[in-house]
């Protein structure tokens, strides 16, 4: 029988006092008797010599300080995980939200995990085929990779996430992944449309959904990802599956973060978010990878919308310097009705250079994603500067990048939602971009490649 | 309250004990039965402040805390080369066998392998009389490395005994009458606590450059060895793969890698290609000069802290051995939001940003252990040790705290560009921002190594690219076309300077790495090449003729010479002096 205590002294938005404690240990769960009957769950946040301080996961409206009873469960949060797993919807706290029965565990997990011992690590080579020409071709993702979708309000993330999940495969491979999809505060309809997305696929059997919606507890939001991602890691290296995890939308896991920190009074960082917001986010997104000698791999996918579209905001900032690139989507190319609108200069895949070339993709890969960047880049300067000068006053070689720039848009990263380019075809697409500049323009592509491409 | 030490408290990884009375500050402490490992950061009366270096989920109150009155210190010895350490010098092979492949609490393991037997050579005989820091014999622990067995530091006497053979690194080697006829037992191995700088003699002006094969740092922004320099910039611009770079083409003799709060992936990329990769001096396994630390940004944030403590620690160890040793830190700026994340737990009043006030002076503090130094010891050996800076402002924004007090120390500043990243121009280092300090001291060494001209071709090169920014400038206002000829003809030629010299690929296989000769050589045809056309267009030859010179398609494809062709250089040189005949 676990003891209960009538001890709670003061409650302070989520944060709930209680006094005269015994053997409370810290970060443990909690349970909460409101004096309704309700119980609630929290976690230990700080523990002193008889005073424990406890984070109530959904909110604490209706709590008493009298007649509230708390039992310290002894146990940290777990999950408890199975194969059954595979095809299931919870919520964000980890219970079923599909109206089927609670899983058989085969075993209980701490769901914050242990960190992966860096000697373990393999590092991740294999290219993974999304058929969206602007990350494949240019940014390219291997499978162990955590790279995330730096978006805006109104852009469509949405939709590109779903069809990288659709299309992903690793060449050569009739693998697929499995999906574990974290829904942080986003709202209904887009959850919904992930969720026939991949009924309609089919991938739902293959997939592992925790839910939090906009309006249910933020502060459960804090445990969804790290849910999602003991799922993944159970099946990537317990069940030898290749895991792609979506966390959606991280902004909305970071202002919950804040929120905490607020009230726990503690001294804010950049923009009110907590000093310790970088480790905290890397104790998340450091969870994908790969593991020698085991067979499965975890692949990040975390999205999240820019405030004001702004790459310096501190969620943003702190992400890229975790993750291994990032996909940066633009208003502009959105607003010229290009889509996926794949802002291709500032996006960066970390990992692409053991992944391509030769064996892997092909051998010219490399090369020609060096010069597609450096002629792009060359063409968006001449675009200013025609912006200023007038394009009659361009010389003639920035002309032809302006066009070169112009057509990459339109041909390269244009594509349908359902339209699957394999990479051979990417890259020809490429080259036949590239023969609109004078050969000896192209100076990042070997000879070799030169004459047996251009 | 009890006598014997014990939490009453638990925040994240602050723990604070009572019944601490008589501990020291920065003395290391088990916590609970798990034996977590933590650290003294405050004192109040008889109460301790500990920073625990593990998760501490599961801790509480009234659980035991046990004192070992020893400051956090480091093993030094034979077994250091190679290994891969996490931030207090665990080693993370030896963890992955005894707790799989993902780190779990309170694991002990010795961070040098106790039982691996060395073959001992000794240098000194019985009856010498010897100092501390004095070489008493060698262990030849890599191919590329003699292990020098020091005689430890506040230790001098005379040699009693002293053995050769083979040992493990606690059996004893030596022993050594003190004067106060003390006898002393020495073996393989010491220990040195991690913040207390280890002793030199005497401490010298830097005036040697350390080669790294870059183009754009050996010969714009040179690094000195036994010099510091910083490499700031936004994420996605390259920082890291610099510094890779650094750790594998740095003609350093010794090499540790800090991987302060970084990626995993990016410490398994090292872990896996260094032992394939080859040094360009000997041919052996880069591996075999390096030692990592690696602390990755989900490790516990207190040894964050204490690692390149660690880091610096090892290298100024293997100074001391006489070798020129690299350090590369990254980054900085994750070591300093440990400081700052504990500071808060600690509730100290905040600096800049939310910063410790002390943040300034631990970061000088640290880079001011790099240097050019004559070793303890009475054979005056120089040793020198470079420490290398990654820095991760937020939003790349060079007012940041960490940057602006890094600034102030360091020598060198490697100034990373969002824009020149974007377009794919790597190393994304800009050359009107950047800037070395060491440009003056190792003139000489150039001068009398490379060529007598190369300083100055250097200043000719700064020259032009300093000139192209403004006349890009007056060019963007009244279109390039009218801008006389000399003018547009240093636009190309600068062009050529960034496009065919200081643009390098990191994963060309040639391109990787250019040595001082052929970054000499490389810059003195490009100016060979503005020099003759400058005079040409005096002369009175057609602008649009210059340059379409085909020859200027051999220039751009300089970078792929390979080192063992040099000679082909002397090829393109006639070639040119033809073009323009």
């Amino acid at each position: 029988m676990l003891k209960e205590y009538l001890t709670v002294s003061s409650v302070s938005g989520p944060l709930v006092m209680v006094e005269k404690t015994e053997n409370v240990k810290y970060a443990e769960l909690v349970e909460v008797e409101f004096s309704n009957g309700e119980v609630r769950r929290g976690k230990v946040l700080e523990v002193s010599y008889d005073k424990a301080l406890v984070q109530m996961f959904e909110g604490t409206i209706g709590l008493d300080v009298l007649g509230s009873k708390v039992r310290f469960l002894g146990r940290t949060q777990e999950l408890g995980v199975s194969a059954d797993l595979l095809g299931r919807i919870f919520d964000g706290g980890g219970r079923p939200r599909d109206n089927a029965p609670e899983i058989i565990p085969k075993k209980r997990l701490d769901i914050n995990g242990n960190p992966i011992n860096p000697s373990a690590r393999d590092y991740p080579l294999e290219f993974i085929q999304t058929g969206i020409s602007a990350i494949d071709g240019m940014n390219p993702l291997v499978r162990g990779q955590k790279l995330p979708i730096f978006s805006g309000s109104g852009l469509p993330h949405a939709r590109l996430t779903a069809q990288i999940a659709r299309q992903a495969k690793v060449l050569g491979r009739e693998e697929e992944f499995a999906v574990v999809f974290g829904a942080l505060g986003i709202t209904f309809e887009e959850a919904d449309f992930f969720i026939s997305d991949l009924r309609n696929t089919g991938a739902i059997e293959r997939s592992v959904l925790f839910i939090n919606l906009a309006n249910e507890p933020a502060i459960e939001r804090i445990s969804t990802p790290r849910l999602a991602l003991t799922c993944a890691e159970y099946l990537a290296f317990d069940l030898g599956m290749h895991v792609l995890v979506i966390l959606i939308d991280m902004t909305f896991y970071c202002e919950s973060l804040r929120e905490i920190s607020a009230s726990r009074k503690e001294i804010p960082g950049r923009r009110g978010y907590p000093g310790y917001l970088y480790t905290d986010l890397a104790t998340l997104y450091e969870r994908a990878g790969r593991i020698k000698g085991k067979t499965g791999s975890i692949t990040l996918l975390p999205v999240l919308t820019m405030p004001e579209d702004d790459k310096t905001h501190p969620i943003p900032d702190l992400t890229g310097y975790i993750t291994e690139g990032q996909i940066i989507l633009s208003r502009e190319l959105h607003l010229k009705g290009i889509y996926p609108p794949v802002d291709v200069l500032p996006s960066l895949s970390r990992l692409k250079d053991k992944g391509i070339g030769s064996g892997r993709t092909r051998e010219d890969h490399a090369d020609v994603l060096n010069q597609l960047f450096a002629c792009y880049a060359k063409g968006k300067e001449a675009r200013e500067l025609a912006v200023i000068l007038g394009e009659a006053s361009l010389s003639d070689l920035d002309r032809l990048y302006l066009k070169f720039a112009d057509n990459f848009e339109d041909k390269f990263v244009r594509q349908s939602e359902s339209e699957e380019r394999s990479i051979s075809k990417t890259l020809d697409l490429g080259w036949e971009l590239l023969r609109m500049i004078p050969r000896e323009e192209l100076k990042r592509i070997r000879e070799e490649y030169l004459n047996k491409y251009y | 309250m009890s006598q014997h030490p014990e939490i009453i408290k638990v925040s994240g990884p602050l723990v604070v004990a009572c019944g601490c009375a008589g501990s020291k500050m920065f003395d290391v402490v088990r916590v609970s039965e798990k034996r977590l490992i933590g650290e003294i950061v405050e004192l109040k009366d008889d109460l301790a402040y500990i920073q625990v270096y593990e998760e501490t989920t599961g801790i509480g109150p009234q659980e035991p805390v046990y004192l070992t009155n020893e400051p956090l210190s480091v093993d030094l010895g034979p077994g250091l080369i190679s290994s891969i350490y996490d931030g207090i010098q665990r080693p993370l092979d030896v963890i992955r066998s005894l707790s799989g492949d993902f780190i779990s609490r309170g694991i002990e393991a010795p961070a040098l392998d106790q039982n691996k037997v060395w073959y001992f050579k000794p240098q000194v005989k019985i009856g010498q009389i010897v100092s501390s820091g004095d070489i008493l014999g060698i262990v030849q622990e890599t191919p590329l490395i003699k292990h020098k067995i020091m005689l430890p530091v506040g230790i001098q006497g005379e040699i009693i005994e002293i053995k050769e053979g083979e040992f493990r690194i606690k059996d004893v080697i030596a022993k050594i009458k003190t004067k106060d006829n003390q006898i002393k037992e020495i073996n393989l191995c010491q220990r040195w606590p991690v913040r207390r700088p280890r002793p030199i003699k005497e401490r010298l002006i830097p005036d040697e450059p350390l080669t790294t094969g870059q183009r754009v740092i050996d010969s714009l922004f040179p690094i000195a060895k036994g010099g510091t320099a910083c490499i700031p910039g936004p994420f996605g611009s390259g920082k890291t793969v610099v510094l890779h770079e650094f750790a594998k083409w740095a003609d350093a003799e010794v090499i540790v890698y800090c991987a302060c709060g970084e990626r995993g992936n990016e410490t398994a990329d090292l872990l896996l290609s260094f032992p394939e990769l080859k040094d360009p001096k000997t041919g052996r396994p880069l591996m075999e000069r390096t030692i990592i630390v690696a602390n990755t940004s989900n490790m516990p944030v207190a040894a964050r802290e204490a690692s390149i403590y660690t880091a610096v620690t090892i290298a100024e160890y293997f100074r001391d051995m006489g070798y020129s040793v690299g350090l590369m830190a990254d980054s900085t700026s994750r070591w300093a939001e440990a400081l700052r994340e504990i500071s808060g737990r600690l509730e100290e009043m905040p600096g800049e940003e939310g910063y410790p006030a002390y943040l300034s002076s631990r970061l000088a503090e640290f880079y001011e252990r790099a240097g050019k130094a004559i070793c303890l010891g009475s054979d005056r050996r120089e040793g020198a040790l470079s420490i290398m800076g990654a820095v991760s402002p937020p939003g790349g924004d060079l007012s940041d705290p960490v940057v602006q007090a890094t600034l102030r120390v360091v020598k060198v500043f490697w100034s990373l560009d969002d824009k020149l990243a974007n377009a794919r121009h790597f190393p994304a280092i800009n050359w009107l921002l950047s800037y070395s300090l060491y440009q003056e001291n190792i003139q000489a060494y150039l001068k009398e190594n490379i060529a007598l001209e190369f300083p100055d071709l250097r200043k000719e090169a700064m020259r032009l690219l300093e000139e192209e920014a403004r006349l890009l400038e007056i060019g963007h206002l009244v279109g390039i076309e009218s801008l006389s000829f000399d003018d547009r003809l240093i636009l190309e030629v600068a062009k050529s300077i960034r496009e065919d010299f200081l643009h390098q690929n990191a994963f060309h296989e040639i391109d990787t790495y250019t040595s001082l000769v052929k970054q000499y050589r490389m810059l003195k045809i490009i100016l060979e090449f503005y020099n003759l056309g400058k005079a040409s267009l005096k002369a009175g030859m057609d602008f649009e003729k210059i340059i379409k010179l085909p020859i200027r398609g051999k220039i751009s494809r300089l970078k792929y010479i390979k080192e063992d062709n040099l000679i082909e250089f002397d090829k393109v040189e006639k070639e040119l002096k033809e073009s323009y005949a």
